[in-house]
């Protein structure tokens, strides 16, 4: 079975992307990213106060007016009004609820699950380690995206049964990463006295083991989210995932489609909001995995 | 100096780190004849690799050379383009380096890396180039060198690998080669035996040899003329018979002292030792670098040491004579 | 090697057989098959008819048992909604897929690769950065947006290029880049660190120390060794995208297994779903066997041992 790990260690490096992030931003990741998710998370929060309309108040006179910045639209509506009328600006900001809640809480849940099989595996071994890896290669092996739309998709798409369903799809990074650093620390000096000590196991794995692998859990946290919202966005922009009239980005997007030949920013505004708030999660995530663990650690 | 192949006037290679610019080869000078051998000998990191490399101007990114001179067939190299230098590197001069196990490229066969700069420079057929490597495969003592040229080099050991680079600089007929500690790697016999070859083949084919080693040793079976390279300066140089008889420098004659002679020296009896370490070479470097291990130290070799010279025979220190 | 291609087999093998019961079982609790049959707001007689007809009464670990059995002699069974044999659906639209897969990888090849030889021998400069900055917000950018971005500039403002279907090559090149550019720059990043490494090897000084050319030096010498991850790579990710090409197969009405998998599950076709999870599962689990084994012809240390 330790045949696979080069397959696995390719299908997912954990800090693929980070590296060359950190090469473009430098120390200023962190800055530039926290502080653009800290700005989405705050409007997320105050959405209701920041809105200049209800999101889901319909006018179907003043359908598809055009952002402030076009000749035809008005401050009345900063951001335009969708195809129903709807004002933008403001379903853009309960928009963020969506994608955050699910960012945060596909990590979650698939973060418990995948770092309890990855500290499993990289703690015991053997047996365990071999179970683990033949999960993590069967769950490698299904496209995520079709099982996901699949499930979703018969179970009838809402916010929790996505949540769900990522959840339990998408543990397989958490799983080879902590089963790796975890199979390091328990290298470490301290960690076999505390053995020798006869300190319980799971007194060991929690105790000393979680808290050494913290920096890689959180690096892979920041990316699985990111990449839970992106896959949020494609599931509602293909229909299957969160259901009209919310405000989700990706749903935003799928129903301008139909416009995009007249009016190309109903896509351009949700879509630049997603990768600005993915840009910003992965920036920030590098940056922690700095102030964790400084180069040369 | 004149009829040398190589003459080199004042070269300095300066490298960017860190801590600030290191300062590796300080204005050296050095000229090598056809059908000569020069040694340039000295202790790891005293420069002498850097040097080589800026002959075959092969230094890493970070390594700025200079020099006043640098005449190579009295062509100067220093106002060489790219590919004019392209057309005399593995042509005209060639090197040979010191890893075995890994300066051959582990993706081709010995035989196509023997054969590309012949083909390139040469604008040889494969037969042709491929009758010249088994020729010089055979020269430099491999068997079944036709077999030789189809394997990759893991499958070859270090001492074949060495007789491959060894043949690969001669493809061309190089007037100069530059044989970077071709020997360390490899077991004393096998050293022995490609230092023979080295011998021989610098007799036959009358190139000019430039051998970096650190092994006096060696320096004594095959030396012409000898540099002794001190913490990026050449410190005494001169005909191998002089240097050995009568060497000059205190550094020198440490050097040799380490040297055990066969027949002289009696088991269990202790060899020389220079006490200390080369000091480093980041910044500005004043005075005598060798003054801080020198038994003969005094208040003046703070200050430069200076150059002294008898007949072909020439070092730097403040002693006229021992 | 043969009993390293042999071990693999049969992980492939147990792999495909723990895909085939999780996508079974979890289908199976997501919704009723017999419904599906009976259509939408069928009457509950009709419903239990169905479920009777269909043996969909037995218990679920039966009724996966006949299903595998049916599947390994080839029957993937009938398609509900599009009413034809699966097997022949799903093998007239498998070519699509593997046309889109395979051109998106070798876009992904053909801008990585020269990108990330580049950034190495340039390392540190603007080409660099410019490389860099692509590959950052490449990564943040959602898939679906960037096929919309690439309507917008082909088909609607230059008019160069189709906005939807599959009758001619020019369907096919903006979903090769919409689905190729979300896997580049992990090619990308392979190839730039690989050089860099190669590129300070002791044999590249050799090549150098022989008079050839900085492009024979790059190409020949360096980017041969550096590019053996790579295929390795290219198989996973292949992989990868052909289980990811369902959104852009869809953006652009491309009529492969994507849009089969698509427009079965908006149908809940199961016995077409289960066919095509099935199928992509499998086809990945062998490409990763391929990169295995191309990787280990590729190296010459590896061939030998």
């Amino acid at each position: 079975m330790t045949d696979t790990s080069l397959s696995l260690d390719l299908a997912m490096e954990p800090t693929a992307g980070a590296r060359m992030r950190k090469r473009l931003f430098g120390q200023k990741s962190l800055v530039l990213g926290s502080g653009l998710l800290l700005l989405i998370m705050l409007v997320a929060l105050f959405a209701p106060l920041l809105a200049t309309h209800d999101p889901y108040a319909q006018d179907l006179a003043h359908r598809t007016v055009p952002p402030f910045w076009y000749a035809k639209g008005s401050l009345e509506h900063i951001l335009g009004t969708d195809n129903l009328g709807r004002d933008y600006f403001s379903r853009l900001l309960y928009g963020a609820r969506i994608s955050l809640l699910i960012g945060l809480s596909v990590m979650v849940i698939s973060g418990i699950i995948g770092t309890t099989l990855g500290l499993l595996a990289g703690y015991f071994g053997g047996k365990a380690d071999l179970l683990v890896t033949f999960l993590v290669t069967t769950r490698l092996a299904m496209p995520v995206m079709l099982v996901a739309l699949a499930v979703v998709a018969m179970v009838g798409g809402s916010l929790p049964v996505i949540v769900l369903v990522l959840g339990f799809l998408k543990w397989d990074r958490f799983a080879v990463v902590m089963r790796s650093a975890t199979q390091q620390a328990r290298a470490l000096d301290y960690v076999a006295a505390a053995e020798a000590v006869g300190a319980s196991t799971p007194r060991i794995i929690l105790g000393e083991i979680l808290p050494n692998v913290l920096p890689q859990l959180i690096v892979v946290a920041t990316l699985e989210a990111a990449s839970a919202i992106l896959l949020e966005a494609s599931l509602s922009f293909l229909g299957l995932g969160v259901q009209p009239p919310l405000p989700s980005w990706g749903l935003m997007i799928s129903e301008a489609k139909n416009y995009m030949f007249f009016s190309f920013w109903l896509i351009a505004i949700p879509g630049t909001m997603l990768a600005l708030l993915v840009l910003a999660i992965n920036l920030a995530g590098d940056g922690l995995r700095d102030i964790f663990a400084p180069e040369g650690r | 100096m004149s009829g040398a192949l190589l003459q080199v006037e004042g070269l300095s290679v300066d490298i960017k780190t860190g801590a600030g610019t290191l300062h590796a080869v300080r204005d050296i000078s050095f000229s090598v004849k056809r059908g000569e051998t020069l040694c340039i000998v000295g202790e790891s990191g005293c420069g002498k690799s850097m040097t080589s490399l800026a002959i075959m101007d092969l230094l890493p990114p970070a390594a700025k050379r200079s020099a006043r001179q640098l005449l190579f067939a009295g062509e100067d190299l220093t106002r060489k383009t790219a590919g004019q230098l392209n057309t005399l590197r593995g042509n005209r001069m060639a090197m040979i380096f010191q890893e075995p196990m890994t300066a051959l490229n582990p993706a081709y066969t010995i035989g196509d890396q023997l054969m590309e700069g012949y083909r390139r420079h040469k604008h040889a057929s494969v037969a042709e180039a491929r009758e010249r490597a088994v020729f010089l495969l055979n020269k430099v003592g491999i068997a079944a060198a036709g077999d030789r040229l189809g394997q990759y080099p893991h499958q070859l050991s270090g001492g074949l690998r060495q007789r491959v680079m060894i043949a690969m600089a001669l493809m061309c007929g190089p007037e100069l080669v530059i044989a970077d500690e071709p020997t360390t790697a490899l077991d004393v016999t096998i050293q022995a035996q490609i230092l023979r070859l080295l011998a021989e083949l610098r007799e036959e084919l009358g190139i000019a040899l430039i051998l970096i080693t650190h092994d006096l040793g060696v320096v004594a079976r095959i030396a012409d003329q000898v540099a002794v390279m001190y913490a990026g300066e050449i410190i005494e140089q001169g005909g191998a018979a002089d240097i050995f008889r009568d060497p000059r420098h205190p550094y020198t004659r440490g050097l040799i002292d380490c040297i055990p002679l066969p027949g002289k020296t009696r088991p269990g009896e202790k060899l020389g030792i220079i006490p200390g370490v080369v000091p480093s070479l980041v910044g500005e470097i004043k005075g005598c670098t060798f003054r801080d291990r020198c038994s003969h130290a005094e208040m003046r070799c703070s200050a430069a040491a200076p150059a002294r010279q008898v007949q072909n025979h020439s070092w730097r220190c403040i002693l006229e004579d021992a | 090697m043969t009993v390293f291609i042999l071990k693999r087999l049969g992980l492939a093998f147990l792999v495909a057989l723990a895909v085939s019961a999780i996508a079974f079982f979890l289908l199976r609790m997501s919704g009723d098959v017999a419904i599906a049959i009976a259509g939408e707001g069928a009457r509950d007689v009709d419903i239990e008819a169905a479920r009777r007809l269909h043996g969909l009464d037995r218990p679920p670990i039966v009724q996966y048992a006949a299903w595998l059995i049916e599947t390994l002699r080839g029957d993937f069974g009938q398609s509900i909604f599009f009413k034809t044999d699966v097997l022949s659906l799903v093998w007239a639209k498998m070519p699509v897929t593997l046309l889109l897969g395979i051109m998106s990888l070798g876009f992904a090849l053909a801008v990585s690769i020269p990108l990330g030889v580049l950034a190495a021998v340039f390392a540190n400069s603007w080409i660099d950065r410019l490389a860099l900055s692509l590959a950052v917000v490449g990564q943040a950018l959602p898939n679906f947006f960037f096929a919309l971005i690439l309507v917008m500039l082909f088909s609607i403002m230059l008019r160069w290029l189709p906005v939807s279907g599959s009758s001619t090559w020019s369907h096919y090149v903006m979903p090769m880049i919409a689905l190729g550019y979300y896997v580049t720059p992990a090619f990308m990043r392979l190839v730039r660190a690989g050089m860099i490494e190669v590129l300070s090897s002791d044999y590249i000084r050799t090549a150098r120390a022989k008079g050839l050319p900085a492009r024979v030096v790059i190409f020949k010498h360096a980017l041969r060794n550096a590019v053996m991850p790579v295929v390795a790579l290219s198989a996973v990710q292949l992989g990868y995208l052909l289980g990811g090409s369902v959104v852009i197969e869809t953006v652009f009405a491309l009529d492969g297994l994507g849009f089969l998998a698509y427009q079965s599950i908006t149908h809940k076709d199961f016995p077409v779903i289960q066919a095509v999870v099935m199928l992509l599962s499998v086809l990945y689990v062998l490409l990763t066997l391929l990169g295995d084994i191309a990787n280990a012809w590729l190296n010459p240390r590896l061939r030998v041992s």
